[in-house]
C-alpha cells in the first residue's frame, strides 16, 4: 500500500511531450502508417489522437484476472470518454513511471482504485483548462461527456482532440485533490465490459509469452537437476552439440531463484522441438549428495511423529487453553493435513530475450515483471537502464509467475548468444517438477466446549515444512486464524519438517489450506455443540463490530462476515445440518482473506459409495462498495470455486521420492475437466460501504471445507486429508 | 524432407523432419502461434486443430501424417459458418479468462457442432472433456456452445 500512496504526481503527469519524441507505451510500437498528426500523450497512461481516439496504457500483467480491461475502465470513467472510443495497450515494465505493476495478493484493485481514477480525472482537468483558455471562459463553466467538452452558455462543443496539444502543456493538477465522479455518475464502472483481448483470443491472435516472435529467433529447452539443490557433475556435451539443428549448450546457475545451487543446462536449437528432443542425448549427471533423503513419505512419517511429541515453539498463547480444556463440558480433537501442490499454469513457463551491446531486452509472462528485471540485472551485472522488460499476456498465473526463474535463465542463455533472440520454454514435466509448490501442512486440533456448545478453548499443533530452520515460503500460519480472536483460551504451537522443495504462493496462499483445516474442524465442533457451522460462526463472532487482528493493519468486520453467511444461507435455503436422501449432502464454509468475506455452500451427490458429484455451489461475497466489472467478477468467482474443487477432490498431490518430484503432467497431477464442473455456481455480492478490494483469490478458500463438510453430511465420513478421497 | 499440405486453405510446402509434430510446424515454421502448447502428450487439448474436418492433437501428430491433407487452425476456423457462430458466441459471453486454452476449446466446440448441431448437456461435456481450462471457464463454455447451437438453428429457419 505504501507504494501506491507515495506515487508521485511527476511520475503520472509530467511525461513531457518533447517535440519529435515518439509517444508510445511500448518501446517498439510504431505509429500507424498514414497518421498525419501525431497522437498526443496527456500523461503516462493516456494518448489522444486527432480523431478523438483514446489509447489507454494498461500497466499490470494479465494472467486471466481481467486487469488489462479493468484498470483502463477506471481511467476512462474519470476521463469521461465512451468505452467505444478507447483502445487499450499494455505498457512496458517501469514502476518509476507507472507505479506498482504486479499481479498478486488480490492487491491490484485496492492499490489502483483511486490512483487510476485520479489519472483519468487529472487528464480531464488538463483538457478543461486548455478549452477554457481557447474559448476564454471559466473552466468551471465547462462540462464533459463522451470525450466532448461543452460550454452551455455559448452552446459551443468540441471533441477532446481539439485541445490535446494545449492540454499537454497545462500544469498537472494535484492527484490527491482532483475532483472525482460521484458513484451515481459512473457510466463504465459497474458495467460488464468484454475483455479487451477476447476478440484477439478467439482468432488466435493474442500474444502470450510463448508466442513472442523475433527475427532470427532460436529456441532453448532446459534440463534442470531433478533433485532440488543439486549441481552439474558431467554431461555429454559433444554428442548433443553434434546433432543437426543444435546451436549451443549453455550451463546455467543463477543461484538467485531459487536461492542456492540449482544447476541446469540449456540446449539451444533452431526449433524448440529439436532442442527438447536432444535432451535425451545430453546424459547430464548431477551431484545430489545429502539431498536424496527428502521424500513425501518421510515428511508424512515425521509429521505424525512430531504430533505425538511436544511442539517446537509457541505461536500464540492466550489465557490457559490446557486448564480450560480440562474443565470443558466436551472436547473435540482431530488431525488434518494437506499436500504440496503445483500451480500447473496451462502455458508452461517461458521467456524470450535478446542480449546485445551490453543491454538486454526481455519478454516475460511474469506476475512481477519489474522485480524480474531487477533479478536479471543482478545476475548479468547490468545497470537498471540496460534491462528492458516487456509484459506479455500469461496463460494463467496463480502465483507461479511471481517467481522469475525463467527470466533469469533466459537472460543467462541470451548473454551466451549475443545478438540472437532466444526463447526458453519448459516442457510440461519441467513445469510440474520445477515449481514453487504450495507447501504441505499437518494440524492436530483440540477444542473445548461449554455446556451451550460455545468454544472455550482451542489448540492447534501445526507441523510445517522448513528450510534452514524457518518455515518455508508460504508455510507460515497466521496467529489470528479464526476463531483465535474470539476464544478466551488459545494455544497455537508449531513444529517443523526440513525439506528441499522450493515453495511459493499459490492463489489464496496459506488461506487455501487454512480454510480447509479450520472450517473443517469447526464443522466438527459445531456438531459436537449441537448446532450447524453457520450458527457456530454467528455465535462465536457475536455482535457486529470491527475486530482488530493485529496492532495495525487489517481488521475483521463481524458484521460483514455475518452479512455473507446470512446471504448464502438465504440463497441456498439452508436449514441446518441434514443428512440428505440418497447420498445427497450439503456443506458450508466461510473464509476471510485478501480483504474479502466469502461464505459458500456446496451441494453434492455421492453415488456408488465413492463418486462425488458437485451439483451446485452458492457463493456470497463482500468485497466492498463496488463491483467494477460484474461479468469478470462472476468469472473470477466461478474460476476460484472450480480451482478449489480441483485442489480438493480430483487427487492433486505433488509427491517427492529421493529428493525429486515424480509428477510429470496432467496424467498424474490432474486438472478438473468440464464433466466434473458443477452445473451451476450462483454468485451474489453483498455491498458494504468501503472501497472495493480484490477478487482473484478470496472466493477460493471456503469451497474446500464446504465440500468436505458436504461429504460428511452425505456419507457420515469425515475426510480430514487433502486430496479428499472416499473409499480405499 | 518436404511435406505438402493445405493449411487454412493455402497450399504449403514444409521442409522438416517427418516426425516433427504439426504443432511445432504451425508455431515455428508457418507463423501460426494461435495453436498452443500445453503438455505435448495429448492430455490438455490446447493444441487442437482440424485435419480434414476432424479434431486432432497437433502435439501428437507428426507432420508426415498431415501430408496432402487440409489443416484448419484457430486463425481460420471462423471461415466456416459453424466456426463463425462459435467464435461469436465466445465473444458474446466473454468466455476466455487467460485465454490460453481457448483456441483448443473453440476447435473442439466447432467440431462438435458441425457433427451434432443440437448437443445436449451430456454430449457437450463428453465432447469437451479433452480440453482442459486451468482458469475453469467451463460454465461459460457450456453456455456458449448452447448459444452457438441456437444461433445455428435460427439461421437454418430463416
Ligand atoms: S499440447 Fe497437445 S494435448 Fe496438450
Ligand atoms: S482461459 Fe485460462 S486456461 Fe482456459
Amino acid at each position: 500500500m505504501s507504494r501506491s500512496s507515495t506515487l508521485n504526481r511527476r511520475a503520472f503527469l509530467t511525461v513531457a511531450l518533447a517535440a519529435g519524441t515518439a509517444v508510445t507505451f511500448t518501446a517498439d510500437m510504431a505509429l500507424a502508417a498514414g497518421t498525419k498528426t501525431k497522437p498526443v500523450m496527456l500523461n503516462a497512461f493516456i494518448r489522444i489522437d486527432a480523431n478523438n481516439r483514446v489509447t489507454i496504457g494498461s500497466k499490470n500483467p494479465e494472467i486471466g484476472q481481467g486487469i488489462r480491461t479493468m484498470l483502463p475502465m477506471l481511467i476512462a470513467e474519470e476521463l469521461d470518454v465512451d468505452w467505444s472510443q478507447v483502445t487499450v495497450e499494455p505498457t512496458l515494465a517501469n514502476e518509476a513511471l507507472y507505479g506498482p505493476q504486479s499481479a498478486g495478493g488480490s492487491r491490484s484493485t485496492p492499490v489502483n482504485w483511486m490512483p487510476m481514477r485520479q489519472v483519468g480525472a487529472a487528464a480531464r482537468q488538463m483538457l478543461l483548462q486548455a478549452a477554457a483558455k481557447a474559448w476564454s471562459v471559466d473552466a468551471a463553466s465547462l462540462t464533459t461527456a463522451s470525450g466532448q467538452i461543452h460550454h452551455k452558455a455559448s452552446g459551443r462543443s468540441a471533441p477532446y482532440s481539439a485541445f490535446i496539444d494545449q492540454a499537454a502543456g497545462q500544469p498537472s493538477p494535484s492527484l490527491a485533490s482532483v475532483p472525482l465522479k460521484a458513484t451515481s455518475d459512473f457510466k463504465i464502472i459497474g458495467q460488464s465490459i468484454t475483455g479487451v483481448d477476447t476478440p484477439d483470443v478467439v482468432k488466435g491472435r493474442a500474444v502470450f509469452g510463448i508466442d513472442v516472435s523475433l527475427p532470427g529467433m532460436v529456441y532453448a529447452a532446459i534440463e534442470l537437476c531433478p533433485v532440488f539443490g543439486g549441481t552439474l557433475a558431467s554431461m555429454n556435451e559433444a554428442a548433443t552439440k553434434a546433432l543437426p539443428g543444435i546451436i549451443a549448450i549453455v550451463p546455467l546457475n543463477s543461484g538467485l531463484i531459487p536461492t542456492g545451487p540449482n544447476d541446469a543446462v540449456a540446449i539451444v536449437a533452431d526449433s524448440w522441438w529439436t532442442a527438447n528432443r536432444a535432451r535425451q542425448t545430453l546424459k547430464a549427471q548431477w551431484k545430489t549428495d545429502g539431498l536424496t533423503g527428502f521424500s513425501t513419505a518421510g515428511y508424512e512419517q515425521a509429521a505424525a511423529a512430531l504430533h505425538k511429541g511436544e511442539p517446537l515453539k509457541t505461536l500464540v498463547k492466550v489465557g490457559d487453553a490446557g486448564g480450560a480444556m480440562a474443565s470443558a463440558a466436551k472436547t473435540v480433537s482431530a488431525r488434518y493435513s494437506y499436500p504440496f501442490i503445483a500451480h500447473a499454469t496451462l502455458e508452461p513457463q517461458n521467456s524470450t530475450a535478446i542480449f546485445s551491446d551490453g543491454k538486454i531486452e526481455i519478454w516475460a509472462p511474469s506476475q512481477t515483471p519489474a522485480a524480474g528485471g531487477v533479478m536479471v540485472g543482478k545476475v548479468l551485472g547490468l545497470a537498471p537502464e540496460a534491462v528492458t522488460v516487456h509484459i506479455t499476456k500469461s496463460g494463467g498465473g496463480f502465483g507461479r509467475r511471481l517467481m522469475n526463474d525463467y527470466m533469469v535463465q533466459v537472460a543467462q542463455i541470451a548473454k551466451a548468444l549475443p545478438g540472437r533472440p532466444v526463447k526458453l520454454i519448459f516442457n510440461r514435466a519441467d513445469d510440474m517438477q520445477h515449481g514453487f509448490y504450495r507447501p504441505a501442512g499437518w494440524h492436530q486440533f483440540e477444542a473445548g466446549l461449554d455446556a451451550n456448545g460455545a468454544i472455550v478453548a482451542l489448540k492447534d499443533h501445526f507441523v510445517t515444512p522448513s528450510d534452514k530452520g524457518w518455515p518455508v515460503r508460504a508455510g507460515d500460519m497466521s496467529p489470528v486464524e479464526f476463531p483465535a480472536k474470539f476464544v478466551a483460551n488459545v494455544l497455537f504451537r508449531q513444529s517443523m519438517v526440513p525439506t528441499n522443495m522450493p515453495t511459493g504462493y499459490l492463489r489464496a496462499p496459506m488461506s487455501n489450506a487454512m480454510a480447509f483445516v479450520f472450517q473443517g474442524f469447526l464443522d466438527e465442533v459445531a456438531e459436537a455443540g449441537g448446532m450447524d457451522l453457520p450458527e457456530l460462526m454467528r455465535r462465536t463472532m457475536g455482535a457486529a463490530r470491527a475486530v482488530p487482528l493485529y496492532d495495525r493493519g487489517p481488521v475483521f468486520d463481524t458484521g460483514r462476515a455475518r452479512g455473507v453467511i446470512d446471504k448464502v444461507c438465504a440463497m441456498a435455503g439452508w436449514t441446518g445440518r441434514t443428512k440428505g436422501a440418497e447420498g445427497k449432502g450439503r456443506g458450508f464454509g466461510f473464509y476471510f482473506s485478501h480483504s474479502g468475506y466469502f461464505a459458500e455452500i456446496v451441494d453434492i451427490t455421492v453415488t456408488q459409495g465413492t463418486r462425488i458429484k458437485v451439483e451446485k455451489v452458492y457463493v456470497a461475497g463482500d468485497i466492498g462498495s463496488q463491483i467494477i466489472n460484474p461479468m469478470h467478477a462472476e468469472q473470477q468467482v466461478q474460476g476460484s470455486v472450480i480451482d478449489g474443487l480441483a485442489q480438493a477432490m480430483i487427487g492433486q498431490k505433488i509427491q517427492q521420492v529421493d529428493g525429486a518430484v515424480t509428477q510429470k503432467g496432467f496424467g498424474d497431477f490432474p486438472l478438473l475437466r468440464i464433466d466434473a464442473a458443477p452445473a451451476e455456481i450462483e454468485v451474489a455480492f453483498v455491498k458494504t460501504d468501503v472501497p472495493p478490494t480484490g477478487l482473484g483469490e478470496p472466493a477460493l478458500p471456503p469451497v474446500i471445507p464446504a465440500l468436505a463438510n458436504a461429504i460428511y453430511a452425505a456419507t457420515g465420513k469425515r475426510l480430514r486429508d487433502l486430496p479428499l478421497r472416499l473409499g480405499a | 524432407m518436404a511435406v505438402q499440405l493445405t493449411v487454412n486453405d493455402a497450399k504449403r510446402t514444409i521442409s522438416a523432419e517427418p516426425e516433427k509434430p504439426l504443432l511445432w510446424v504451425l508455431r515455428e515454421d508457418l507463423g501460426l502461434p494461435g495453436t498452443k502448447f500445453g503438455c505435448g502428450t495429448g492430455l490438455c487439448g490446447a493444441c487442437t486443430v482440424m485435419i480434414d474436418g476432424k479434431t486432432v492433437r497437433a502435439c501428437m501428430t507428426p507432420i508426415s501424417a498431415a501430408a496432402g491433407k487440409h489443416v484448419t487452425t484457430i486463425e481460420h476456423v471462423a471461415a466456416t459458418p459453424v466456426g463463425k457462430r462459435v467464435t461469436e458466441a465466445w465473444v458474446e459471453l466473454d468466455v476466455p479468462q487467460c485465454g490460453y486454452c481457448q483456441a483448443g476449446q473453440i476447435m473442439s466446440a466447432t467440431a462438435l457442432l458441425t457433427a451434432q448441431p443440437k448437443p445436449d448437456a451430456d454430449a457437450i461435456d463428453a465432447a469437451m472433456r479433452g480440453n482442459l481450462c486451468r482458469c475453469a471457464t467451463y460454465l461459460r463454455i457450456r453456455k456458449a456452445i448452447q448459444s452457438a447451437a441456437n444461433a445455428g438453428s435460427e439461421g437454418a429457419k430463416s
